[in-house]
């Protein structure tokens, strides 16, 4: 199956890249934007959705200031962190 | 007293660092796919951009089989001095608590910092004093040190807190200042900034000397071999 896995930096931490496109879209005439967040958008295929979660905690994410979610096929959540973890 | 230097593909301080640690030892490089450590009494784990950095500074690296030997050397309190990439590699593998994010300026910071000697106390500090003030250089763009505050209170709690920026000189914005920290043992230390380019007076300062030569010290001089 494909699916496709969000990381978004934990609420909380300071997020310099959301603050620079935050700030640089009124530049161009965008108001009224606000909380932006820059992540990453990892896709895969895979055989056995079950390795998600373990995959996302040891590779894709640092659980201590990442958070993500992985959307299937059809956008519906598939997985996502069981706790804050800590390292 | 043998160092190891790892060398992952990517890295590029490692000559640096085991050039500065020829200045009070043996040193030796250890390449990323072995897993022998070649009998050293210390692992250097130096900075560069490992596996191109991809994914998360060190994300990959941790996943080298020279690093689960220093993991396992680790354990066995052994000396771990992570250097830059080497602090985020031991961070992503858990040999050391937090983790490093973009600098808050978001930019590459290459300059010559002060740092504060906060624990005097650990193998690789002991040759310095408790507040004393070292002249070591910084580049990175990843170096801003995180913990969550619990933990960042339990390390301070815990003499974790090795070195801070001194007051003005944070260069990416890490969390009080933080510029390395220690594991709980007290045998795995890393730093964003560099000792091994401060080892000579030629070049700027000689101060990171004194953690190379603080960890010869704290290893000690080698037995002599059995016949």
């Amino acid at each position: 199956m494909r699916v496709r896995v969000l990381v978004r930096p934990k609420a909380g931490i300071l997020d310099p890249q959301g603050q620079v496109v935050q700030r640089a879209l009124p530049a161009l005439g965008f108001e009224g934007v606000r909380n932006v967040h820059v992540g990453r958008l990892v896709e895969l295929e895979l055989d056995d959705p079950g390795q998600l979660p373990e995959m996302c905690e040891r590779l894709l994410t640092n659980p201590l200031v990442e958070d993500y979610e992985v959307l299937g096929e059809d956008g519906a959540p598939l997985a996502q962190p069981a706790g804050d973890a800590l390292r | 007293m043998k160092f190891g230097v790892v060398r992952f593909p990517g890295s590029c301080d490692e000559v640096d660092a085991q050039l500065a640690a020829a200045r009070v030892g043996e040193a030796v490089l250890l390449w990323h796919a072995d897993r022998d450590l070649q009998g050293v009494d210390a692992v250097i784990v130096p900075g560069g951009f490992s596996y191109g950095d991809y994914l998360r500074a060190g994300a990959i690296a941790r996943f080298a089989p020279v690093m689960d030997a220093v993991a396992e050397f680790a354990r066995d309190g052994g000396l771990v001095l992570g250097i830059c990439n080497g602090f985020q590699v031991c961070c992503e593998a858990g040999l050391l608590p937090g983790a490093l994010l973009p600098n808050t300026g978001l930019r590459f910071v290459c300059r010559q910092v002060q740092l504060e000697v906060v624990n005097a106390s650990t193998p690789f500090t002991a040759g310095c004093a408790e507040g004393e003030r070292l002249s070591i250089p910084v580049k990175h763009t990843t170096g801003r040190y995180y913990a969550p505050a619990p933990l960042l209170d339990a390390m301070s709690e815990r003499g974790q807190i090795v070195l801070r920026y001194a007051p003005g000189e944070n260069p990416n914005g890490s969390i009080q200042d933080v510029a390395g920290v220690c594991n709980e043992a007290g045998n795995v230390f890393g730093l964003m900034p560099h000792p091994e380019h401060a080892v000579d007076a030629l070049t700027g300062s000689a101060d990171g000397l004194a953690l190379f030569a603080s960890m010869a010290s704290a290893a000690g001089p080698r037995p002599l071999a059995r016949a």
